[in-house]
């Protein structure tokens, strides 16, 4: 059984009168012990999906439709006091930018401290201190180094931080939203590697949040490529990678810069992705869509994911009709 | 074909002084000094887009800084259009006196032809534009500061130019909004386009897509790869991503703190890469395709600041093949074959 089982997510962004549909029917599985990547452009609503699992979406943002099924249990069903304890014990994330939202006033352990002590994962702040020094020591920081602020700690070291803050309470599933954006190339190896290593050790599911098609590449089992708040593809990562079949998946791995096969130019995908408050009646992505394979439905009709083969789905209308 | 480089750095160095604080003073603590280039030497023909690439800290940004002239160089020189840049801009020398374009010019105006000839973009396209300024009169902008133009039908027409050079066409239906009415990609292009309504031959792209989503970058690179071959400019771009840099520029260079490490013709350090650090380098670019995953080869710690800069070979601390050498002697930039050097003892 999937340790994790969403179906047709939908949510909705309040704004004065009108509601913006961020996201709209958005399901994946997510086995115990196996990784999933979710990229997208910016915008595509990957953070929206994430926030909504957690049930941490902001004020403004609903849950319109769906399940989020984690362990048999409906998240969206459960009072707020048993989410609390999903959260963090069950299911943790690493949020988008964290590395730079640590307190500056507090040791790095005193921060991993209070999560033990909030979520009752130890009883003693003995304990409690004991257990941050193995956790830094984990994500491969000097247990000594707890002692230190984050603005001592490099901007790799403070990402390795949040993420051994995300594993505290041990986590069945960890979220890492973004985990090496804005860091340095060999730095990003690094996270990968920790990562990877993580996963492999306390035996996590695993949920890579990116636009970074490479890192999914690496990383993960399985790849679900959103855009416009749906679901364009999602496949298995070997499948998409060498059998990408959403036109929007195919532009993108054109846009992505191979070294071992480097050419004078590089595809691009013209134009930008849809406006939450104008959104296309059709396909969303049938504006900047050049596929030749194009049908009359794709301005029309938002096309339902279909199966193209065992376990890959397909959004797009071209996809449906060569079935 | 002799032609002359349009660019020539030679054994550039920046240093920053530290502020020792009152405590520092008072003790007389040697005054300590942030080696941010520290020697760097490299030529750009004219036309050539060269890559300027390494990690955070490496100096990138301190070298485009002076080759436009916006820092003062603690060493070395850089000469553009066979003049230092330097003398260009802080006063006379032998360099400008026998320019005839430059001598006897006030130095304001000496300033300005620099930037109608060589211009910068920055990384950020969200704060490189003033966002209470409309899109027509950022890019006018330089063209008013420069008093370059007559009429404002000419000033209407190079906007235009500059815009739709861009991919922003029609221009009329960009110009009169604001930046943040424009996605990222857009932002990015206005940006390049207030660079290039003066004309420039050099452009510094200072790290110009690593804030844009892969699906833009690639229409900004293409950007840049049309703009030297339609109109010979020529480019230096600064990036840490390998990737990008190798698929539009002619030659490479890779920086670590301070120097220059390895140089050469980007096919040749992407297919051979002969320095330790580079191969590293290139270890870790993720392959778009899990079929491809390679053994990475991941270096521990980071780049140490620029202050403390090891002995000898400066990548020693973190070099896996590092010999007994490399922790006494400085290896010079060597050349290894053709137009390809490297600063290694053992490469
Ligand atoms: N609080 C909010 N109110 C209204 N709209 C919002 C809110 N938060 C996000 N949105 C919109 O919802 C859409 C999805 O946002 P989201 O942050 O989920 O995207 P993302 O895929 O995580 O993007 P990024 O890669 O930039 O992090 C965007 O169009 C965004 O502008
Ligand atoms: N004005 C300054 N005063 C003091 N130190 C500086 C100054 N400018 C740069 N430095 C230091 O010089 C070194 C090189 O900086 P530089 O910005 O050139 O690197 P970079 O390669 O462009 O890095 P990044 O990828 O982060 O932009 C860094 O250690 C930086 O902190
Ligand atoms: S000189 Fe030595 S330490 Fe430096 S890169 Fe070469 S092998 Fe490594
Ligand atoms: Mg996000
Ligand atoms: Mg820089």
């Amino acid at each position: 059984m999937a340790i994790l089982d969403v179906r047709n997510l939908s949510v909705d962004y309040l704004a004065g009168e009108c509601a913006l549909h961020a996201v709209e029917g958005v399901s994946f599985r997510l086995e115990q012990g196996r990784s999933l990547g979710l990229v997208g452009e910016s915008g595509c609503g990957k953070t929206t999906v994430m926030m909504a699992l957690l049930r941490l979406l902001p004020q403004e943002g609903r849950i319109v439709d769906g399940q989020v099924v984690f362990d048999g249990r409906d998240l969206l069903q459960m009072t707020e006091a048993e989410m609390r304890r999903v959260r963090w014990c069950e299911m943790s994330m690493v949020f988008q930018g964290a590395m730079n939202a640590l307190n500056p006033v507090r040791t790095v352990e005193s921060q991993i401290v209070e999560v033990l002590l909030l979520h009752d994962a130890v009883d003693r702040p003995r304990a409690a201190r004991r257990r941050a020094g193995e956790l830094l020591e984990m994500v491969g920081i000097p247990a000594q180094r707890g002692r230190q602020y984050p603005h001592q700690y490099s901007g790799g070291m403070r990402q390795r931080a949040v993420i051994a803050m995300a594993l505290a309470c041990n986590p069945r599933v960890l979220i890492a939203d973004e985990p090496t954006t804005a860091l340095d190339v060999m730095i990003q190896a690094q996270i990968l590697e920790l990562l990877e290593r993580l996963q492999a050790e306390l035996n996590l599911s695993l949920i890579v949040v990116t636009h970074d098609l490479g890192m999914v590449a690496e990383l993960c089992d399985d790849v679900l490529v959103m855009y416009g708040g749906m679901i364009a593809e999602y496949a298995s990562g070997d499948e998409l990678f060498n059998m990408p079949q959403h036109p929007y998946t195919r532009r993108l791995l054109e846009a992505f810069p191979d070294v071992e096969a480097p050419g004078s130019t590089l595809a691009s995908i013209p134009g930008n992705p849809p406006r939450l408050d104008a959104l296309p009646p059709g396909c969303r992505f049938e504006p900047r869509c050049d596929f030749e394979g194009r049908t009359a439905a794709c301005g029309q009709e938002a096309p339902l994911p279909v199966e193209v083969s065992p376990g890959h789905l397909v959004a797009c209308h071209w996809a449906r009709r060569n079935l | 074909m002799e032609t002359q480089p349009i660019l020539e750095v030679s054994d550039l160095h920046k240093h920053f002084p530290l502020a020792r604080g009152v405590w520092g003073t008072l003790t007389r603590m040697p005054c300590r000094t942030v080696r941010a280039v520290d020697g760097v030497s490299f030529c750009v023909e004219q036309r050539e887009i060269l890559a300027l690439v390494g990690e955070s800290g490496s100096g990138k940004t301190t070298v485009g800084m002076n080759v436009l002239g916006l820092q003062q160089p603690t060493q070395g020189h850089v000469c553009f259009d066979g003049v230092d840049v330097a003398e260009w801009v802080h006063g006379r020398g032998v360099s400008v006196e026998s320019n005839a374009q430059l001598s006897g010019v006030s130095r304001r105006r000496r300033v300005m032809i620099l930037r109608e000839r060589a211009q910068m973009i920055f990384q950020d396209p969200y704060e490189s534009l003033n966002p209470r300024q409309k899109i027509f009169d950022i890019v006018a902008e330089p063209l008013e500061i420069h008093r370059l133009t007559a009429s404002r039908e000419e000033k209407a027409e190079r906007v235009r130019l500059a815009l739709e050079t861009c991919g922003l066409a029609p221009a009329d239906h960009f110009w009169s909004r604001f930046p943040a009415e424009l996605s990222g990609g857009q932002r990015q292009r206005v940006a390049i386009a207030g660079a290039l309504v003066l004309e420039p031959r050099l452009l510094v792209a200072d790290e110009p897509v690593s804030m844009l989503d892969v699906s833009i970058r690639a229409e900004i690179l293409n950007l840049l790869h049309t703009l030297r071959r339609e109109r010979g400019i020529t480019i230096l771009y600064t990036t840490h991503d390998l990737a990008t840099a190798g698929f539009f520029t002619d030659r490479m260079a890779v920086m670590y703190l301070g120097r220059i490490v390895e140089l050469g013709p980007t096919a040749a350090v992407l297919s051979e890469p002969r320095h330790p650090y580079t191969r590293a380098l290139i270890s870790v670019i993720p392959a778009p395709n899990p079929r491809r995953r390679r053994k990475r080869q991941i270096l521990q710690g980071e780049i140490p600041n620029a202050i403390d800069i090891p002995p000898g070979c400066r990548f020693h601390p973190r070099c896996p093949m590092a010999v007994e050498a490399c922790r006494v002697s400085d290896p010079p930039l060597r050349e290894v074959a053709p137009g390809h050097r490297v600063a290694c003892h053992l490469a």
